[in-house]
């Protein structure tokens, strides 16, 4: 991570009083015990309380804390919900750690235009809860939905398992209101289709809490399609399952979700949560199709068909929305079912052109073999986003450090046969030494005068998403451990 | 543009000025040559809708046409990447092949703005970002933009996305890209998203209502699950001399009655989904009784390109805005128009299009105003012999206009891409 101000963290109390004359003496926590919540996001091998924590009520406090912090030099860490797979929110110890908690309201609900105004730290599932009863959703459905906030889906670009049909939260947002480093409040976008000039939303979704701090969300929201059906097919090899993948995209279906799983989910998640999974299969796949009754009839036998001729060993259709959900419990189950496995699992997180998959399951096998840990996977295979699974005791002497090397040896393969570094956690702190895996220096540093260009002095967020040293890329990867680098003084983006 | 920029721009505009760089590479040390000697320039694909922007003065001209084909396309993996300059026309011709489409319905600008049809390139789409009118469903070019490269203003090499639909990793510089009218980087290569083209469309069409009513439909069809992809509303103008928009002289469709205006809801699919979709429109929208009649594929496919390539004003010498706003302020907006403007509604009520007869600046300045007080913009899209300029053609406000121009100095430092193009000073 960045070089700690120790300077600044003598300054604390003086930081404090300044903070009192902005935000509510509650709303701010700097207190060891208080702020040792706060240490950790949802990739918890990585933890470090801040300096403080605030949790302003509105934009204007958010604009007068990023002001103080600018004007003052103090690094600022935003943070949603915290359950985010990259340590996008993972404090520095000489940094402000500011929580959008307190922005838990949805402001305005409007049918006539089709969407919803939210405040950042509104979660994800109660957006559609909040339009249900009409009939409407909000389509991004990243697996934390319950948890995780509007904000932080647009900070990180969630996605979900409705992507390839329904798009990530890029294609389902219309507008924000977000706070820059200098203090500046603006609004991008609205309630119309694009906006004019540069697209500032949509450079702003997915920029991991680099640009700004959003304040305010505006959503579109769809109706519910009419009909909704899935199918449940196994597979005796992985290859079988990947051309039936590639065959239902080729015939012209694009289902509303295609999930893919191997033996070993399928095995922990049916004994996790019983949901009737084809235990004999190597492969599984969960192919959900929407629209008008007789439209989805229609793709289901397609579908049908086509498993068949790849030579499918189970189908199951769905009779009715309770068994299509049970098909999802185990998928959706993924996560806790490999916590009941091992001790301690690590999600990776890359995209790969759908026709890649056997080849990429396979240098898994491969890899976890070489690494001795074993190794899960849960692919959108619909958007070609897979999500290994890998199981290690973090107990055990140099584990974590093997898993991260096994888990960054994936992704750099993803990125060999033409996929990319994450399609939907973030590159956070986790994946950060890797992009140079994926841009060259003239790619990043693009990327890093976009930054400077809105946070003149890298105060917001610093540490995340670029390699520390800017040497990196030219001299291709250079693991960065703790901090302990060989030249601690090259300047920092 | 700086006094030195100007300077440049009229010693140099004597010699032959258009460069055509064969491949990246040339572009790069083309625009690194003019970076270092300060000379502005412009970029060009076909030249189709050059003229939406401000007119440019530069020292140079790079024109990108030289860039064409089709460098991977995988029907499977539902994506097409594309040279630069490859024409839109021979990708959709390529995509037909394996029945995919651009989904976002790409508009030939080509006759309206130089009375010939000309889709343009890949790369002209993506820096006007101006989609046809299944926008509201499939999203714009924007959406349908999964990775890119090019050269920025400093003659650097640049790519960003991929060729997947799920990727967050870095900045998404192919949303800035979009809609830049190339102010930011010359692009050299981009890959668009493809999706299958529908079995089938037909047209649901509703006569002779009033704006108030048309609107309610439109809201309901696109509000229902009945996944429609089109929605317009057409009026019945009265005849005032020096309009040229005319809905009956541009639909000669043997299944559409000339009966007052016209609403028209699109639905795509497969045949058997289409039919089933129709009734539960007319069922929910309760027009059974109403003068409706529908257009079935073929003819439904003329009403939609027409619509798109917006023929109604073809031979218009007026001024053509369009605005987008919040589709439920569109009603409010109509009736604060003069009968000065032709209009007619796209996306439900969300996108206007507007003929605006002797049109002055402070005419046009005052529609802005109130579009935006409504929530929208304006854009002016084609100038008109009696105002052949105006000062801003696109709509922005100051701190936007702030953080847009550091976005610029971020890719071109010395203002030598298009300078002027969008917004003075940018």
């Amino acid at each position: 991570m960045p070089k700690v101000d120790r300077k600044l963290i003598s300054k604390k109390a003086e930081i404090v009083a300044s903070l009192k004359k902005i935000l509510k003496a509650e709303n701010i926590l700097d207190h060891e015990d208080q702020t040792r919540p706060f240490e950790t996001d949802a990739l918890s091998a990585y933890k470090q309380k801040p300096l403080v924590v605030v949790f302003p009520e509105n934009t204007q406090e958010v604009s007068k804390i990023l002001s103080y912090c600018n004007q003052s030099r103090i690094k600022v860490v935003p943070r949603g919900a915290g359950t985010g797979l990259s340590g996008g929110s993972l404090p520095l110890e000489d940094s402000i750690l500011l929580c959008l908690g307190k922005f838990n309201k949805i402001i305005n609900i409007d049918f006539k235009n089709r969407c919803v105004v939210a405040q950042p730290g509104v979660t994800n599932l109660s957006i559609t809860k909040a339009v249900e009863d009409h009939g409407f959703y909000y389509a991004p459905d990243p697996s934390s939905q319950i948890a995780c906030s509007i904000g932080g889906n647009v900070a990180e670009n969630s996605g979900g398992v409705h992507s390839l049909k329904y798009g990530t939260t890029t294609n389902n947002i219309l507008g924000v209101e977000v706070v820059f480093m200098d203090g500046t409040i603006s609004r991008l976008g609205g309630k119309t289709f694009d906006s004019e000039g540069y697209d500032l939303l949509g450079l702003i979704t997915g920029s991991e809490g680099l640009l700004c701090v959003i304040t305010e969300v505006t959503v579109k929201i769809l109706k519910k399609p009419q009909t909704v059906k899935a199918a449940l097919i196994g597979f005796s090899s992985i290859e079988d399952g990947g051309n039936c993948v590639s065959e239902i995209i080729a015939s012209g279906i694009i289902p509303a979700g295609m999930e893919m799983m191997d033996k070993a989910l399928i095995h922990a998640t049916d004994d996790f949560v019983k949901a009737g999974y084809p235990r004999d299969a190597e492969s599984m796949l969960i192919v959900e199709l929407d629209g008008s009754e007789s439209e989805v009839d229609e793709l289901i036998e397609k579908v049908n068909s086509i498993a068949k001729k790849n030579k499918s060993t189970s189908i199951k259709i769905s009779k009715n929305d309770k068994q299509r959900l049970k098909f999802w419990a185990g998928r959706k189950a993924a996560f806790p079912a490999c916590g009941d496995m091992a001790p301690d699992y690590y999600c990776m997180d890359g995209t790969i052109p759908r026709g890649k998959l056997a080849l990429v399951l396979k240098e898994i096998a491969r890899l976890s073999k070489k690494y001795n840990l074993p190794v899960a996977n849960a692919f959108h295979a619909g958007d070609g986003n897979l999500h290994p699974l890998i199981m290690y005791d973090a107990n055990e002497k140099n584990s974590l450090e093997r898993t991260e090397k096994f888990g960054a040896d994936i992704l750099k393969y993803c990125v060999k046969v033409g996929g990319v570094l994450t399609g939907e956690h973030g590159v956070g702190v986790e994946k950060r030494e890797l992009m140079c895996e994926m841009f060259n220096n003239n790619d990043i540093q693009q990327q890093i005068k976009i930054k400077k260009a809105l946070d003149a002095s890298s105060l917001l967020n610093p540490g995340k998403v670029y390699p520390i040293l800017r040497k990196c890329a030219e001299e291709g990867r250079i693991h960065v451990h703790r901090g302990k680098t060989k030249f601690p003084d090259i300047p920092r983006f | 543009m700086s006094i030195e920029e100007k300077q440049n721009s009229l010693t140099s505009q004597d010699s032959d000025s258009i460069e055509y760089p064969l491949n990246e590479k040339e572009v790069s040390s083309f625009i690194k040559k003019f970076y270092k000697s300060n000379f502005p320039v412009e970029l060009i694909g076909t030249g189709s809708k050059k003229k939406i922007g401000k007119p440019l003065q530069c020292a140079k001209t790079l024109s990108l046409s030289k860039l064409n084909g089709i460098v991977e396309y995988l029907p499977e993996e539902l994506y097409i990447k594309v040279k630069a300059a490859t024409p839109i026309q021979k990708i959709e011709e390529e995509l037909k092949k394996n029945k995919q489409q651009l989904a976002f319905e790409p508009i030939d600008f080509g006759n309206l703005l130089n009375g010939k049809s000309d889709y343009g390139t890949a790369a002209g789409q993506v820096a006007c970002n101006i989609s046809g009118p299944r926008r509201f469903k499939v999203g714009s070019v924007r959406d349908h933009l999964l990775g890119f490269r090019g050269v920025n203003g400093r003659g650097e090499i640049i790519k960003s996305g991929g060729v997947v639909v799920k990727n967050v990793t870095g900045y998404d510089l192919s949303k800035l890209m979009c809609g830049s009218y190339g102010t930011l980087a010359a692009l050299t290569e981009v890959t668009f998203k493809v999706l299958p083209a529908p079995d089938a469309g037909n047209t649901l069409i509703i006569h002779n209502q009033k704006i108030e009513t048309a609107l309610y439909f439109l809201d309901k069809a696109i509000s229902s699950s009945n996944d429609v992809s089109g929605a317009i509303f057409l009026p019945k103008e009265q005849d005032v001399t020096g309009f040229k928009m005319n809905i009956e002289n541009t639909f000669k469709l043997n299944d559409l009655k000339q009966d007052g205006s016209i609403t028209a809801i699109r639905v795509e699919g497969s045949k058997k989904s289409i039919e089933q979709r129709m009734k539960n429109l007319v069922n929910e929208l309760k027009i059974s009784n109403h003068n409706i009649s529908i257009l079935e594929s073929l003819q439904s496919e003329i009403f939609w390109t027409k619509v798109k390539n917006l023929d109604f004003f073809l031979s218009t010498n007026n001024s053509i805005i369009r605005i987008v706003i919040p589709p439920s302020e569109c009603v409010n907006l109509v009736y604060q128009m003069s009968n000065k403007f032709r209009y007619y509604l796209d996306w439900g009520g969300a996108l206007m299009w507007m003929e605006a007869f002797e049109l002055s600046e402070e005419m046009f300045e005052s529609i802005r105003k109130k579009v935006v007080r409504l929530g929208g913009y304006v854009t002016m899209i084609k100038n008109s012999d009696y105002l052949p300029f105006v000062e801003d053609v696109f709509t922005i406000n100051s701190d936007r206009f702030n953080i847009s121009q550091n976005i610029k100095k971020s890719f071109d430092p010395k203002r030598i891409l298009n300078p002027g193009k969008m917004y003075t000073g940018i």
